[in-house]
């Protein structure tokens, strides 16, 4: 137990699914705009997972349009309204920033079947 | 000087999230209610402030001077005696309790602790000097200040000459600091950015003298 658990455990998120790098995720992103609130689907690939606590977060990797676009999500930061897990990635280590040197089939991540 | 203050434990840093939800590095205080055991006047001691302590400790453990004091004011002994110099002590009385909601969330504090110590530091360290080269020749000198003086005139190195020496471990104060959140039930304090210190240490926070 950290001694600033007394703060951080009424900020800490226990609706979320077990994730980890490799998984293919649906980040619901709360987005306001001009004072109206809508929901933005963020769909990609979690390359890292970075820090640990209440200040840990998750880099998503996706393809739009032939350009890669990543973004980095606190894991406990209340504008993600839902984290959906489709696919569990079958990856050997924990960051997986050799994406970002390929396109194509290369950069696909093997999905993890449970057999 | 200040029109509020109270004492405080420094517990860590973390973070939270504000309405707008973005992140606010704060760090975390434990101001626990504090009992005035003396106050301090113009008139008795040439400076006005109030004594408290907080906390609680053993009677058995306290030497006889300490439990004397604490017996004339009739207060609970507590960890430790604070002094808290105020602009007047109008309105303080011996054994009145001050607690966190005396600052309010917005509010702008100065933070005064004892800074860690480094124990003896380079001039590097100490005060941010260049050092020398990694390579060019360089042997043995790669940290060292360089010159510190002239030839036979002046024939002595000037004092106050910023060179090696013990770093840390002073009182320090960090000006114009936040508060996020002061929370009266669980006696926590919640001030934006960092503060001067190890965790466990005791801290002194103040109404801001010199922010709006």
């Amino acid at each position: 137990m950290k001694t600033t658990d007394l703060v951080d455990n009424q900020y800490r998120r226990s609706d979320l699914p077990a994730f980890g790098p490799g998984d293919e995720v649906k980040v619901h992103v709360r987005v306001v705009e001009s004072g109206k609130e809508r929901i933005q689907v963020f769909q990609g690939n979690i390359i890292a997972i970075q820090g640990s606590g209440i200040g840990e977060s998750y880099t998503v990797r996706k393809l739009s349009y032939g350009v890669g676009v990543e973004r980095t999500f606190p894991v406990h930061s209340p504008i993600v309204a839902k984290l959906e897990v489709l696919k569990k990635g079958d990856v050997r280590r924990a960051k997986l920033y050799y994406l970002r040197d390929r396109t194509g089939k290369a950069a696909k991540v093997r999905e993890k079947r449970d057999s | 000087m200040a029109q509020k203050a109270i004492v405080g434990e420094k517990v860590g840093m973390t973070q939270v999230w504000a309405e707008d939800n973005r992140v606010v590095p704060v760090t975390v205080l434990r101001v626990e209610p504090a009992r005035v055991v003396q106050v301090k006047t113009n008139e008795s001691d040439g400076y006005a402030a109030v004594q408290v302590t907080y906390g609680q400790k053993d009677a058995n453990k306290l030497t006889k001077p300490e439990a004397g004091h604490f017996d004339k004011a009739g207060v609970a002994p507590g960890k430790r005696l604070v002094e808290l110099r105020l602009d007047s002590v109008d309105g303080f009385s011996v054994g009145q309790e001050i607690a966190v909601d005396t600052l309010a969330a917005g509010e702008l504090v100065d933070v005064t602790a004892v800074s860690r110590g480094k124990g003896f530091a380079g001039g590097m360290k100490r005060h941010n000097f260049s050092g020398q080269g990694a390579s060019h020749g360089n042997h043995k000198h790669h940290r060292a200040p360089g010159s510190i003086g002239s030839c036979s005139f002046p024939g002595r190195v000037f004092k106050g000459l910023r060179m090696a020496g013990h770093m840390g471990h002073e009182q320090v104060t960090t000006l114009n600091l936040e508060v996020v959140q002061a929370d009266l039930e669980r006696g926590l304090l919640l001030v934006k950015g960092s503060v001067p210190g190890p965790n466990g240490g005791v801290v002194i926070v103040r109404n801001a003298v010199k922010g709006k």
